[in-house]
């Protein structure tokens, strides 16, 4: 799955920093991955780990300042999105690469009708009249299970679930190739979220959209993805296929995360957490970011900072305990 | 809607109601003997009660107030001027365009100039266009205008001598009073759509438009621009309230027979029926803006118009 050269998208040692008052916050740092078509690639962790930031530098929608792409390639289809004009970026927004965001209260314009923000997408990348747009933003509005009848009506008279089919239906407009999921259902409540994940996952199917998931959730990544990288402090500690890291995580802190999990088939008293807090970014612990929460930690794990190593065949960990472990 | 607006319009009695009576109170309080101003200063005390009863001084508060109202319920009589010895209602009428061109132009010039300053500033924030616009700002909020109206008659009507000086007979006669009492306005304008639009730009919808490919020209005018609109609204409301009512600094240094000239005349010399309708006169004029100001939130913004709604709504089972 790694660096064959026909992936689709491609992201090479990605860096993404913020600066904050003179202090920088070092949010992602030299991540890669790469994702074939039609596939789905998860990124989990923390709040905070950069999954985020990871997504908006795809799309160049990072603010900035404060936020600075200090270094990477993201190749889509060979191209690198980073050193594009800003003009051809903008045709790749929306069109190419569109994203669903995390908290669907804030994402839409309170003062525009839901339509016309679907319209308005479907308008700016298509050579097609106003009226055409608004009708192909009512075909959308009833993909995603909004009558079009509501195309007039503005966010406030939408329902949170109802406001992320919005944005989803806004984000698919223009049958994009590349979809990047920002946590599309946590802002949701548990019955919601399970209908959103079905929807995004069926509509994904049928339009033969790769996806990019973020979420802290492991139900959620388990449900939709393929693959997927365990992001903590930035970095990606582990990285291999959904049935890889659920049945052999190796990273003491993909383990971590597991054993916090509550499951139903096995008997437990006390979940297990990950002691401690994620270090703050702007002042990263040297060797492993892990070592201070790491129950496997000693001194050779603050020494230098620890690469990603194949560990069996498409199974990359960031852990020098682990290969002793691993068969 | 038209509910609402109805309902605003009818609102507006008893607001118009009590300021009548709260200034006619004043006017009843406060110190000064029209009569005696009225008249020479060698009249003898007979003169003036004479004329105390001539103007109906000598009557009871209620009585004169009562006398006042009806006049003005019944008739659409705001009484005559003591001073001038002619109906204050066509005077008003007379003075009130001045001061009202003024006013819109000043207003015009703020919206013109202010948002756009406020937008630079906002777009640029910290940069050059930052800078430069609250450099300008500053500069228009800390000179107090009729500073600046005396630098323009120097410079343009003295120095120069493009534009008159004083008085009022054409549109040249408007530009310098126009001009410097428009400075402040601008200001307050250039500021408050600078932290409206600052809160916007950072809003995810905004960050959405970006997702969505569109230009940040586009983002500005379609998405940022009308949400930053309501407090800017707000600003030109007040600010319309204000020229109005608070022109008289810059109509006494251009001499403009406008409203403001005539009140502050009318306070001078005790003239109660100009101070009176002058005074209900601009509260008509400032709860009118006020409820056009609300008008255009419903609006701009669909979840105000939604209240609305839903208050005449009540009203239906009240």
């Amino acid at each position: 799955m790694s660096n064959n050269a026909t992936s689709f998208l491609e992201v090479k040692d990605l860096v993404v920093e913020y600066t904050s008052e003179g202090s920088v916050i070092h949010a992602v740092n030299g991540v890669s991955f790469a994702l074939e078509r039609g596939k789905t690639f998860g990124l989990v962790g923390e709040t905070g780990a950069g999954k985020t930031s990871i997504a908006k530098a795809i799309l160049r929608i990072l603010p900035d300042p404060p936020a600075k792409i200090r270094n990477g390639q993201i190749l889509l289809d060979g191209i690198d999105l980073l050193t594009l004009e800003e003009k051809d970026m903008r045709k790749i927004r929306g069109r190419r690469v569109s994203m669903i965001f995390q908290d669907p209260m804030t994402a839409l314009n309170p003062i525009m009708k839901v339509g016309k923000q679907i319209a308005e997408v479907i308008k700016l990348h298509n050579k097609i009249s106003n009226k055409q747009a608004e009708a192909e933003a009512g075909k959308m509005l009833e993909l995603v299970g909004i009558p079009a009848e509501r195309f007039n009506e503005y966010p406030h008279q939408f329902s949170g679930g109802m406001k992320q089919r919005v944005i989803i239906a806004m984000a698919l407009a223009c049958n994009p190739e590349l979809l990047l999921a920002d946590e599309p259902t946590t802002a949701l409540d548990v019955t919601i979220q399970a209908q959103v994940l079905e929807m995004i996952n069926k509509l994904k199917r049928d339009l033969n959209t790769s996806m990019i998931m973020i979420s802290h959730n492991l139900g959620v990544v388990a449900e939709i993805c393929d693959d997927l990288a365990v992001i903590y402090a930035g970095e990606v500690v582990e990285l291999g296929s959904k049935e890889t890291i659920f049945d052999r995580a190796a990273h003491p802190y993909t383990v971590g995360l597991f054993s916090a999990v509550p499951t139903l088939d096995e008997e437990k008293e006390r979940l297990v957490p990950i002691i401690g807090l994620p270090p703050d970014p702007s002042n990263l612990p040297a060797g492993c970011h892990f070592h201070p929460r790491c129950p496997w930690a000693d001194e050779a794990c603050e020494r230098e900072s620890i690469p990603l190593r194949e560990i069996a065949p498409g199974h990359f960990c960031r852990c020098i305990k682990v290969s002793a472990q691993e068969n | 809607m038209g509910r609402y607006i109805l309902k605003r319009l009818i609102w507006m009695i008893p607001v118009v109601l009590g300021v009548t009576i709260l200034v006619f109170s004043i006017m009843y309080l406060i110190p000064g003997d029209p009569a005696k101003m009225m008249l020479s200063p060698e009249a003898t005390p007979e003169e003036i009660a004479a004329k105390r009863e001539e103007l109906g001084l000598n009557e009871p508060y209620l009585v004169r107030l009562g006398k006042f109202l009806g006049g003005i319920v019944f008739r659409f009589d705001f009484g005559d001027s003591w001073v001038y010895n002619q109906p204050v209602t066509k005077e008003l009428l007379n003075r009130f365009p001045r001061t009202l061109t003024i006013a819109v132009i000043c207003i015009g010039l703020q919206i013109i100039i202010g948002i756009p300053l406020g937008i630079i500033a906002a777009v640029n924030q910290n940069g050059l266009g930052d800078r430069i616009s609250m450099f300008i700002a500053l500069f228009g909020i800390s000179l107090p205008n009729f500073w600046i109206a005396l630098m323009l008659i120097l410079f343009f009507s003295v120095k120069l001598g493009w534009l008159p000086p004083f008085g009022i007979d054409g549109f040249k006669y408007y530009i310098l009073p126009c001009i410097a009492n428009a400075f402040p306005g601008i200001a307050t304008q250039a500021r408050q759509t600078r932290s409206s639009m600052l809160e916007v730009i950072r809003s995810d919808y905004i960050t959405t438009a970006r997702a969505k490919g569109m230009s940040e020209l586009q983002i500005l005018l379609k998405h940022a621009l009308p949400n930053a609109l309501l407090p800017v609204i707000t600003i030109i409301g007040n600010g319309m309230g204000m020229l109005l009512a608070g022109t008289v600094v810059i109509e006494s240094i251009f001499s403009i027979p406008g409203i403001g000239m005539y009140l502050v005349g009318g306070i001078n010399s005790r003239d109660y029926n100009i101070v009176q309708s002058s005074v209900i006169f601009l509260a008509l004029a400032f709860t009118f803006i006020m409820l056009l100001v609300d008008l255009a939130y419903a609006f701009i913004d669909p979840r105000i118009k939604a209240q609305f709604a839903r208050k005449h709504k009540r009203g239906h089972h009240a």
